[in-house]
């Protein structure tokens, strides 16, 4: 009984230590056209395909230097070349510009005029892909198999923050690494060893198809649709740095070195660096689960962020 | 590291070299290849399943699992990496009936598909995934040839120069994804 008191008493507590009135007055209401999304969107999708992002580029040469086997060192060196050749002739890094993913932070005091904010993304996606030749990717009835010009061409995800900002993430999810990419509900008794394991063990029987080296992305906590969404967030972290619990960052070495010693290899062609990086998000979850997911990256890890 | 190893299908591969070239054999390959995607290969399935005539002639031809990016002006093709092959397991023992004798892809194969490869005598070579810019370089020449309607995933016949791969699969069913792993397992 007191128990039950205390946990009550704790909540409520939070709660009021969590809301400040004086944010609500803070800001006043931003208009925002969404043009400047749609612009910022086919701008953003063009550069990061034709240049990857810069923490990949040098995790890619340190990877050159380490590697061990001969032929995985050749692949990682022509990697290279193909991201600088990309870079300077303006061209796709890789023919699969994959489905665009698009998360947005979006200040509660934003207000969007000038049309649909979803429209304007999409359109932003469809120019981009037009203007920057890149390969439409993405069929518009997944069952059927057949494309409308009026269908989504890419995945948003929005998160509601504080303030009046915008924080533009845009993405290229090529499908050779998110087809490896796989969920599990865990119980609380399999704990975290048994979650490791599955995110070695999905990085194994991904072997070359998810083009390694790859960065991979865990998710752990929430529920099945957050676990999922956690791990893609993770695979866009930049990998030079770790998660801020040292708990959780000591898991990703760990993880880094045992996946590492797989075998694998750039390309599957063997060798010691099969992964770049492995980065784990976390949140809350229900007292009965432990929800996994892993979502693998491939090298080029296509995303780019900015803010409005 | 081993040498590169110069071969050419133009259209055919040499019937010694394709016998004599082993598993983790580096390669360049020039002359013509014909490409293949999903949607492609599903509608070459379907064709076969009804019995209808195929648009190409595969008899010997070398096969390139790749859905290209759109030309800039200037270029013959946009980038031009492989696709992971895996996913035509379905439609790869169907492919080496109509006479099919190598494919070019990415990533992995095991279990039965790898006997299909050996039975037909047929070889699997990975291209580099990711590496489409400069694979795009070595493509002097591209036109559809079946199922334009496709886009990108239709049948393009290519002319490549030197076009680097690496054996996978050799005549003699040896998988070098199988080899590499083991040798660098910690």
């Amino acid at each position: 009984m007191e128990m039950g008191t205390n946990r009550f008493t704790h909540f409520r507590i939070r709660q009021e230590i969590t809301y400040d009135p004086a944010m609500a007055t803070a800001s006043a209401v931003r208009d925002i056209d969404v043009t400047a999304i749609a612009e910022a969107v086919e701008r953003l999708l063009i550069e990061s395909n034709y240049r990857i992002p810069p923490d990949i580029l040098d995790a890619l040469r340190a990877a050159a230097v380490r590697e061990q086997s001969p032929l995985g060192r050749r692949t990682l060196e022509q990697l290279i070349e193909n991201y600088e050749v990309a870079a300077a002739e303006q061209l796709p890094v890789c023919q699969d510009s994959g489905v665009t993913v698009v998360m947005l932070e979006v200040g509660q005091d934003v207000h969007w005029i000038g049309g649909s904010l979803r429209d304007a993304i999409f359109a932003g996606i469809r120019a981009g892909t037009l203007h920057g030749y890149l390969r439409p990717s993405v069929v518009g009835d997944p069952i059927a198999r057949r494309t409308m010009s009026s269908d989504p061409v890419g995945v948003i995800h929005i998160d509601l923050v504080t303030g009046s900002g915008v924080k533009l993430t845009v993405a290229s999810k090529g499908f050779g690494a998110e087809n490896m990419s796989a969920l599990r509900m865990f119980t609380p008794a399999d704990g975290i060893d048994a979650v490791k394991a599955f995110v070695v063990d999905t990085v194994d029987r991904a072997g070359a198809n998810a083009c390694p080296p790859v960065v991979v992305g865990v998710g752990i906590g929430g529920t099945f649709e957050m676990a999922a969404l956690l791990a893609k967030r993770a695979a866009l972290r930049p990998i030079d740095r770790r998660n801020p619990q040292s708990a959780v960052a000591a898991h990703e070495l760990d993880l880094l070195q045992r996946i590492n010693g797989l075998g694998i290899g750039p390309q599957g062609f063997g060798g010691v660096v099969t992964a770049l990086a492995v980065n784990i998000e976390v949140y809350p979850t229900h007292i009965a689960g432990l929800p996994a997911a892993v979502n693998l990256a491939c090298h080029s890890n296509r995303r780019i962020t900015t803010e409005l | 590291m081993a040498e590169t190893t110069t071969i050419e299908c133009r259209p055919f591969l040499a019937d010694a070299q394709k016998v004599s070239l082993r598993a983790g054999a580096l390669v360049e390959l020039s002359g013509e290849l014909l490409t293949i995607r999903d949607a492609t290969a599903r509608r070459l399935f379907e064709l076969q399943n009804t019995g209808a005539p195929l648009p190409v002639d595969f008899r010997g031809r070398v096969l390139y699992a790749v859905g290209p990016s759109p030309a800039k002006p200037g270029q013959v093709i946009g980038s031009a990496g492989p696709t992971t092959i895996e996913r035509f397991t379905k439609y790869l023992p169907m492919l080496f009936e109509a006479g099919v004798s190598a494919v070019i892809g990415k990533g992995e194969l095991h279990g039965p598909i790898v006997d299909s490869f050996r039975q037909a005598g047929a070889l699997y070579f990975a291209a580099i995934g990711g590496l489409g810019a400069l694979l795009g370089k070595r493509v002097t020449a591209a036109d559809v040839v079946a199922f334009s309607e496709l886009g990108p995933e239709a049948i393009f016949r290519l002319q490549v120069e030197r076009f680097p791969s690496v054996l996978i699969i050799d005549a003699a069913g040896a998988n070098y994804h199988d080899t590499a792993r083991n040798a660098w397992r910690a």
